[in-house]
């Protein structure tokens, strides 16, 4: 097996920004003073005149974002997931969401694995948040390429969007000419015994589990739901008709994210098994991000106990 | 200087406008009349006099910007709207209903000629930072205005929008505050004291005038002078009577804030209007 690339979808952020930076003339870009985080320093380089550094102003910054798209650019504008989802919620919700305007919000250092800073800083929430508005699109890229198909996407999709990276190196999944579509789950991994569904950083270790779960003879579907709205409900629904149990996988509170979102759909029309992995209604906390995957239960050993329990309950 | 006719023209308009605010929310039994009818006379001003807009065409990228940053006087804006020629007046008496295109506060995707949906206060002023700068990145001459409320300036991001407006020099920019002096709770000062306002804006780098808001030459200077300066975004406070027009709401200001006039009251205030409407036309 060759050896697994790994980047930081926050690094194929800042690249991929710069190129279409290059393509597209009417591509601004704000950031809140963490451009350097957030990698939006990429496209401050090349283009200052394009981007603005509204400074430590999360609402600011997505109301100037809501007036530049009103009139005509295509605007990114990004910070950390807590500020651009919690902090600003009510700039979202009223100058972005209610206005249908083209802002894309691509926030960085989302989940457990944003480490050190703590609590505070470890968005566990804003898919929740996010995709309850009307209007808003969100996306959970699984890696570096599905980063770059997904805002490039964003720039030809007309419309208010939540983009969630991360902030760790995580291995590429994807080949370069992968087929990305906004909406449309992939299935990743055939199988007949169950699915499991992941989204952003939890999809290699579903990969991981399901492949340890074949091992034991358990043929697990692994399916990366990378497009939490609109939901691929048909996909749902046909995996929990085939497979008859399912395991959801995120770096989220169980509550209201990718396992909400599907247990929605699942249990009004095709109601099985189903068992949510991801953070358990807690905040984090200071640590290593690999040690904090472990103790917080974000794990393939987790996703796997979770599908043997779905399987047990299935029978 | 405006001519005299022209001034007299406008104030007649402003009556007018006042009028619609009155029947639309006595019709809807709804609303905001009190800082509608602060707002009468710079609303007026600005579409009748200031900005460059094509009501038939609201798209056009040249236009002038107007963003209603206190959306609550969404009634003032629609009247303005209607009598501009965006859509028909007859649609005023619609506000607030079911369905209608009136929203209870302006949103930009339910009526042509609206820039910027609001109602949750202290938004607008980021966002009409936001149009300058694209003026300002496409070459464009037009201008952004933002009106204000004065208890809406106690909203953090109000300032944060204030920051950046200065920072980025948007000289392409007039904010206005509608300085009509109370809020829901109470008199703004008694709340939680803006003063000293002028200073604030000054501090945050912004050129500051002062203006009467209810007299159509003394805003028509203002807005001139805030075209004519350089290298600074421009704030108008203009100083206004929250009802103004209508006696026994600028009596009660606190009383008529979002409460609708009823049937008995609207007959009063559209006669006391129209006394008022035959004296300055
Ligand atoms: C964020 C937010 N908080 C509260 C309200 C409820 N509200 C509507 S109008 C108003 C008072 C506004 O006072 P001011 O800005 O002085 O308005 P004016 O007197 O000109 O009508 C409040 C608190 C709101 N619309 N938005």
């Amino acid at each position: 097996m060759s050896e697994t690339k790994m980047i930081a979808t926050r690094d194929a952020y800042g690249k991929v920004l710069a190129e279409i930076g290059r393509e597209n003339p009417d591509v601004v870009v704000l950031d809140a003073d963490l451009a350097v985080s957030t990698k939006t320093s990429v496209f401050a380089k090349e283009f200052p005149d394009r981007f603005f550094d509204l400074g430590v102003a999360e609402q600011d910054m997505i109301g100037t974002a809501a007036g530049l798209a009103a009139a005509g650019k295509i605007v990114f504008a990004s910070t950390f997931a807590v500020f651009g989802s919690g902090r600003a919620w009510d700039q979202v919700r009223v100058s972005v969401a209610y206005t249908r305007l083209s802002v894309k919000i691509v926030v960085t250092h989302a989940g457990i694995t944003t480490g050190e800073d703590g609590a505070s800083h470890q968005a566990n929430e804003d898919i929740a948040i996010m995709r309850a508005l009307p209007n808003m699109t969100v996306v959970v890229p699984a890696d570096a390429v599905e980063t770059e198909k997904t805002i490039r996407a964003a720039v030809k999709y007309y419309g208010p969007m939540y983009v969630r990276l991360s902030r760790p190196k995580t291995p590429v999944l994807h080949p370069a000419d992968y087929d990305f579509q906004i909406g449309k789950g992939e299935v990743m991994r055939p199988g007949s015994d169950l699915t499991i569904i992941a989204c952003g950083t939890m999809v290699a270790p579903a990969l991981e589990a399901a492949a340890a779960l074949g091992q034991e003879g358990l043929k697990a579907r692994v399916v990366n739901l990378h497009t939490i709205k609109p939901l691929d409900k048909e996909l749902i629904v046909r995996c929990a008709g085939e497979t008859g149990a399912i395991v959801t996988a995120e770096e989220h509170s169980i509550i209201g994210g990718l396992g909400g979102a599907v247990a929605e759909v699942v249990a009004e029309n095709a109601p099985v098994p189903l068992i949510r992995v991801g953070l358990k209604d807690v905040f984090g906390e200071s640590g290593k991000p690999e040690e904090l995957l472990v103790k917080y239960g974000l794990t393939a050993r987790e996703i796997g106990a979770a599908a043997r329990a779905a399987l047990e309950r299935k029978k | 200087m405006t001519s005299q006719s022209k001034a007299k023209e406008l104030e007649a308009m402003a009556v007018k406008l006042r009028r619609h605010v009155i029947e639309m929310t006595c019709a809807a039994a709804s609303g905001h009349p009190g800082g509608s009818l602060s707002a009468a006379d710079i609303i007026t001003v600005l579409y009748f006099f200031q900005l460059r807009y094509d009501a038939k065409n609201p798209a056009w990228p040249e236009r002038d910007r107007f963003v209603m940053s206190k959306g609550h006087a969404a009634p003032i804006l629609y009247a303005a709207l209607a009598e501009a020629g965006f859509f028909p007046v007859s649609q005023l008496k619609t506000l607030r209903q079911t369905g209608s295109s009136l929203q209870g506060h302006v949103d930009m995707l339910s009526l042509p000629g609206i820039e910027m949906s609001t109602g949750s206060l202290g938004q607008g002023l980021s966002a009409a930072n936001g149009m300058a700068l694209a003026n300002r990145l496409d070459k464009r001459e037009s201008r952004v205005y933002c009106l204000l409320g004065d208890g809406e300036c106690q909203e953090g991001q109000v300032w944060e929008a204030a920051m950046t407006a200065a920072h980025y020099k948007l000289d392409n920019l007039t904010a206005i505050v509608d300085h009509n002096k109370f809020q829901i709770d109470g008199p703004v000062e008694r709340i939680k004291n803006l003063a000293p306002f002028p200073d604030k804006w000054r501090a945050f780098g912004w050129n500051v005038l002062a203006c009467d808001g209810h007299k159509v030459p003394a805003i028509i200077e203002a807005l001139g002078k805030a075209v004519k300066a350089r290298g600074k975004p421009t704030v108008i406070i203009a100083e206004t009577v929250k009802g103004k027009g209508v006696s026994f709401m600028e009596a009660k200001p606190l009383d008529y804030h979002g409460k609708a006039p009823t049937a008995d009251e609207e007959k009063l205030a559209l006669g006391e209007l129209c006394r008022r409407g035959e004296k300055s036309s």
